[in-house]
């Protein structure tokens, strides 16, 4: 699904990630371990097609099989959750979108308020609307970017259900506890 | 044509949240007030009409900058960009929905303006009216390309004048004089180019 | 040809040039001997839309193939642009001086264009400023260039038309068509000056080219 090769990222004189080598099969999962600012959110962009990396090779897949969630749930705040999910339905090309919108609300608990603005939301709602919209369309590869960020109890646990279905995961966190069962490939940034 | 169909649902998006966030358009209609009103004391006695004109159409590219620099903030302040760049949309896209919104309170803010144009100084002619719409265009063509281009760096708001102003030079040209076929070239020129060229303005590869 | 045998040939052509214009080409019948700045002046001005030009050239091969050497190239042509583009500006004001007795004219179209595009590609020094090296520093850059270079003849237009209600002041600027003697010494005094950007332009690039390796080589010794 993805195959890196030798990928370098340099930002003027500052280097964030040297020779870093990914092959992902399908139905991989990645863990992306280290410390903040050690590089793991530049090496998902990177693999995302966010950011180019300075040298090295990439192939990865189309961009509507891709979903990534970074740092912020990348939603808009004054909008509501259905209004945020059917924009981004519509860009994404989804045909009969109002019922994989309502199913995915329902399903991460936001149903009921799915008529509010976002910026009346906690992190953790936030961050769970960020989810929706990451599976809005059913990517093959996730690109996760310390999901477990803000999360509360119930919206870890719905987390963890969504890891265990079938699909190629990367995972970058700075606890890997959460998830180091799952791995089947690991990356530990210094 | 699902091009289009991204555009509408961008162009909503874009004039929703000006909705509720009330702040762009007001402050729009405020400044362009203000600024007429400043014109008015710096306008010696006798002045012609073409001088009145100019400080008409110096107006509006102000007032035009103030609503552009607010034009991606959401973006900016959201990271919206990347969640826009990683929907399999074309682009240009973005460019054209941002466009349509900022042409949007761009008109919202001269039919304020015009009127009170007429009012404070002189009346205006069907000749201004047309170049006052010409000239929307290809400021809001222009000025939402640079507008993404400023947002991407440091010095953000300080630099979408630098880098517009110059551009707008030839839309006053244009404006004061009356030269309606020089707006519709200026127009045709920039907005084909500020099309083609959005892509790489706004993604990092 | 080497960039020391280049620089040589360039130093030549130049003093040529100096020499031409002070001792050979007759002094203009109207306005004597300041009226030899023109032979600077614009040649200057031709030169910096040639640079202008180049960096949007280059603009527009990074764009294509996202080599980063190309965005350097549009960088340095443009910086020489810049630097020629205010010598244009302070040239055409100290003739506007020595001929009319003022150090600005409005009348002039060549030297309103270049305060314009002055401004204009000032502003694309303020760009890259604001934005960290990297892809999307090169991109902006690379379409900003373009803007540039299609503004060059879309604002001569506009300035053209604006001298309609803006009071032109009536100054014969060129005068008649130019004697062989005077051609000769533009043409040679405009080939020093093209042949002065290149070795300019070499020498920068030489230097950036320098610094990137520098850079790689601390990058795998680190």
């Amino acid at each position: 699904m993805i195959e890196a090769r030798a990928l370098s990222m340099r930002y003027g004189d500052r280097r964030v990630f040297r020779d870093v080598d990914v092959e992902l099969a399908d139905g991989a999962f990645l863990l992306v371990t280290g410390p903040n600012g050690s590089g793991k959110t530049t090496l998902l962009r990177v693999l995302a097609g966010l950011t180019a990396p300075t040298s090295g090779e990439l192939r990865r897949p189309e961009r509507h099989t891709i979903g990534y969630l970074g740092h912020d749930p990348l939603v808009y705040r004054e909008l509501t959750p259905l209004e945020n999910l059917a924009l981004f339905g519509r860009l994404y090309r989804l045909p009969e979108r109002g019922e994989r919108i309502g199913m995915l609300l329902e399903r991460f608990g936001l149903w009921g308020v799915r008529h509010e603005r976002v910026s009346t939301f906690s992190r953790g709602m936030q961050q769970r609307l960020g989810l929706c919209r990451v599976l809005l369309h059913d990517p093959q590869l996730l690109l996760l970017d310390e999901p477990y960020n803000a999360l509360d109890a119930q919206g870890a646990a719905l987390l963890d259900d969504l890891l265990g279905e079938d699909r190629t995961h990367v995972v970058a966190t700075h606890e890997p506890q959460r998830v180091e069962a799952r791995a089947t490939q690991r990356l530990a940034f210094a | 044509m699902s091009y289009f169909g991204d555009v509408v649902a961008l162009t909503r998006k874009d004039l929703l949240l000006e909705l509720r966030a009330k702040e762009t358009l007001p402050s729009m209609l405020l400044f362009v007030l203000a600024a007429l009103t400043i014109f008015h004391f710096a306008l010696p006695r006798g002045a012609g009409h073409t001088a009145a004109l100019g400080l008409l159409w110096s107006a509006l590219i102000f007032t035009a900058l103030l609503g552009l620099t607010r034009a991606f903030v959401a973006e900016r302040e959201q990271g919206m960009f990347d969640a826009l760049v990683l929907a399999p949309c074309d682009r240009s896209a973005i460019w054209l929905a941002k466009s349509l919104a900022v042409l949007a309170f761009l008109a919202a803010a001269e039919v304020v303006a015009l009127p009170a144009f007429a009012a404070f100084f002189s009346g205006i002619g069907g000749r201004t009216i047309a170049a006052v719409a010409l000239a929307d265009l290809g400021i809001a063509a222009v000025g939402t390309l640079f507008g993404a281009m400023a947002v991407a760096g440091r010095a953000r708001e300080l630099l979408l004048p630098l880098l517009f102003l110059p551009m707008a030079i030839p839309i006053v040209v244009g404006g004061v004089g009356g030269y309606l076929w020089f707006l519709v070239l200026y127009d045709a020129i920039f907005v084909v180019l500020a099309w083609a060229t959005f892509e790489y303005v706004v993604a990092e590869v | 040809m080497k960039l020391p045998a280049f620089a040589a040939a360039t130093a030549g052509l130049v003093a040529l040039a100096v020499a031409l214009v002070f001792f050979y080409v007759p002094s203009d019948a109207d306005q004597g001997f300041s009226q030899r700045i023109f032979y600077f002046h614009v040649p200057i001005a031709l030169t910096s839309y040639v640079c202008f030009g180049w960096g949007a050239w280059k603009a527009l091969r990074y764009l294509r193939s996202r080599d980063a050497r190309a965005d350097t190239e549009s960088y340095v042509a443009i910086h020489q642009g810049v630097m020629f583009g205010a010598l244009t500006l302070i040239t055409g004001s100290i003739w506007a001086k020595a001929s009319w007795g003022v150090w600005w004219s409005w009348g002039e179209n060549q030297l309103v264009l270049f305060l314009v595009l002055f401004l204009f590609y000032c502003a694309y020094f303020m760009l890259r400023f604001s934005v960290d090296a990297g892809a999307s520093r090169a991109n902006m850059s690379a379409v900003y260039a373009l803007f540039g270079v299609v503004l060059i003849p879309v604002s001569f237009l506009a300035i053209r038309l604006s001298q309609n209600f803006i009071h032109p002041v009536v100054f014969n600027s060129h005068g008649p068509q130019m004697t062989g003697a005077q051609f000769l010494t533009f043409c040679v005094s405009f080939a020093a000056v093209l042949a002065l950007f290149a070795t300019l332009y070499r020498v920068e690039l030489a230097g950036k080219r320098i610094d990137a390796h520098l850079r790689e080589l601390r990058e795998l010794l680190a």
